[in-house]
């Protein structure tokens, strides 16, 4: 693939939100918040940073990716159509009985997607097990662990990370979506993770903070940076919005949810083409 | 005659050339006996300390790049409490990974009810699609150990801490969804699984001399069952008996009896663990207070046998 410029990479992640809630609508159930705040850390993976091959989904020494925060797959869904692992038109298909786009991912279904998730707080671990596996064997491939904020509330995450740390797993990226929401309410106000990067670096970890991770460059940057780590693993903190890009969604607790009815979808639809207007002028 | 959990490690060592397999523990390698394994190849083990919930992720992940894994903790805690990483991250996509459980029932004897789970076989059970073992002697244990390698998916191998004595006479051969028949009967037949299948062939031997023909199966696949061998045991004696270390609800009794009811209605006894938490002493002395030794399963036999007559 041919590498993409900036200006390309924030027109594919508009068109990545497009699909993604044209997907939702056509499902009547979905979450589109959280999916819609992890857009640019998906595409900054699969269009720029992630060595893959959509002709040859399992290949053995491909960059993998454990999306844990796996309610939010209509993004990855969205991301990997885009990139070409499978076509577009499946996306319509999503949440039916017998899609490969089920509710949240299947692995050996879905062309592209390393692992099952939906249980929340395991992909932290199963990223740790490719990881250690890959050191092992003295493979070159990167594991990325994409985790929601509100996920890190389970226990697992820390016993996953305390792990990670004592293995050294530099090949391990952990990426936090941290849109600061979760069902209930702010993430802060519910069961505070915080502060995050402290707790990382108590484990281990190399940290780097991303202030806007809705930003493609910053979190190309910080995925970069990263990649370079020779030790120690890396938690990169992407601060972002849920339900970015679509403004009835954009930092509401409701957004996590919430059915895309014809009308909102028309309604983000012309939003994000309008912004996309205004950002090209 | 060896203990079925070292068993397990030898089993571990001796196919290791043959096949490639990871070995994972959560600080229990010196009880489940992994540590076998460990001292002869450092290298393919991994010791996760003491988080069964990542263990059985990790196990997840490095058989997703092709490894197949071993991995083991106590019954209450790898069945129980790493129940939703089997089911979600294991069983649900299929992964090559060999869930051992080990300690069921009440073999952790002087440790008490909270690590003796009795109800480790209903929780794998009833997870679609999952294959369980559970050996009842060493060679049932290496036979089983073999059937799971070559087994290409998640296989639970349910493994007793105790000897269960001599059952085979020479090596034998495990297939998933067969048990053995190991003495034939046409008055009551026990079907029975892991450790205290030799307290059923010793007590059908006692019983033969007092007239009464007892067979004896070793259900060596739990799940799937050998349905077989049961239908044709319910249509000999018209008399069954299950008999396991565990609750008596949803194990190999709730299995025999999911079974006969649908295909050969046949009166079943099952006897167990009674819907009870286990408590501490040895392992002998909670064999009789359970009701798991020799007089305990010859009594429900001949319960079953007097109720047949009447």
């Amino acid at each position: 693939m041919e590498e993409k410029s900036i200006a390309e990479l924030k027109a594919m992640s508009t068109r990545v939100r497009k699909d993604l809630l044209d997907a939702l609508y056509h499902a009547g159930s979905g979450h589109p918040g959280g999916a819609l705040s992890s857009v640019e850390i998906l595409v900054a993976l699969y269009f720029r940073c992630m060595r893959v091959d959509p002709e040859n989904p399992t290949w053995e020494d491909r960059d993998r990716l454990v999306f844990s925060k796996g309610h939010a797959c209509p993004a990855l869904y969205a991301v990997l159509a885009e990139r070409g692992f499978f076509d577009l038109e499946v996306l319509k298909t999503l949440r039916k009985p017998d899609s490969i786009l089920q509710g949240h991912p299947v692995w050996g279904k879905v062309p592209g997607v390393d692992t099952c998730s939906g249980s929340l707080g395991q992909g932290a671990s199963i990223a740790g097990g490719m990881a250690l596996y890959g050191k092992k064997r003295h493979r070159d491939y990167k594991v990325f662990c994409v985790l929601g904020d509100g996920e890190s509330e389970e226990g697992q995450v820390w016993a996953a990370a305390m792990s990670a740390g004592h293995f050294g797993l530099n090949n391990l990226i952990v990426i936090l979506d941290n849109n600061d929401l979760q069902i209930d309410g702010r993430v802060r106000d519910i069961m505070s993770i915080y502060p995050v990067i402290d707790k990382y670096r108590a484990f281990n970890f190399d940290t780097i903070e991303v202030s806007d991770g809705n930003d493609i460059e910053q979190v190309i940057d910080a995925i970069e940076l990263a990649r370079k780590s020779t030790g120690r693993p890396t938690f990169i903190q992407c601060h972002t919005v849920k339900g970015k890009g679509v403004p009835l969604l954009e930092n509401k607790v409701d957004s996590h949810g919430r059915t895309i009815t014809k009308e909102i979808l028309e309604q983000a639809v012309a939003g994000l083409d309008a912004a996309e207007g205004g950002a090209a002028e | 005659m060896m203990q079925i959990r070292k068993a397990y490690g030898e089993a571990l060592v001796r196919f290791a050339e043959d096949y490639d397999y990871y070995v994972m523990d959560a600080d229990v390698a010196n009880a489940t006996m992994s540590c076998i394994f460990r001292d002869a190849y450092p290298d393919r083990f991994i010791d996760m300390g003491i988080a069964e919930d990542n263990m059985f992720g990790y196990a997840a992940g490095i058989s997703l790049c092709g490894m197949p894994v071993f991995a083991s903790a106590f019954a209450p805690f790898s069945a129980g409490r790493a129940y939703d990483q089997i089911r979600n991250s294991i069983m649900y996509p299929g992964c090559n990974v060999k869930v051992v459980v080990t300690h069921g029932g009440i073999q952790a004897g002087m440790d008490g009810g909270s690590h003796q789970c009795v109800e480790d076989i209903a929780l794998m059970r009833a997870i679609p699609k999952s294959v369980v073992l559970c050996p009842a002697d060493e060679r049932e244990t290496f036979a089983c150990v073999k059937a799971a390698i070559e087994h290409q998916g998640p296989v639970v191998l349910r493994i007793g801490r105790s000897d269960g004595g001599t059952l085979h006479d020479s090596d034998v051969d495990v297939k998933i969804g067969r048990g053995f028949l190991l003495r034939d009967g046409a008055d009551v037949a026990v079907i029975a699984a892991g450790t205290v299948v030799n307290a059923a062939l010793q007590a059908a031997k006692t019983l033969a001399a007092q007239g009464i023909d007892v067979a004896v199966v070793s259900m060596t696949s739990l799940k799937p069952l050998d349905e077989e061998l049961v239908l044709a045991c319910a249509e000999k004696t018209n008399c069954i008996v299950t008999f396991e270390d565990h609750n008596v609800i949803g194990g190999l009794g709730g299995a025999v009896c999911e079974l006969l009811s649908e295909k050969r209605p046949t009166p079943v006894t099952r006897h167990g663990v009674m819907d009870r938490f286990g408590c501490s002493g040895t392992e002998a002395e909670l064999a009789v207070k359970f009701g798991l030794d020799e007089a305990g399963i010859t009594g429900a036999i001949l319960k079953a046998y007097r109720n047949k007559k009447r």
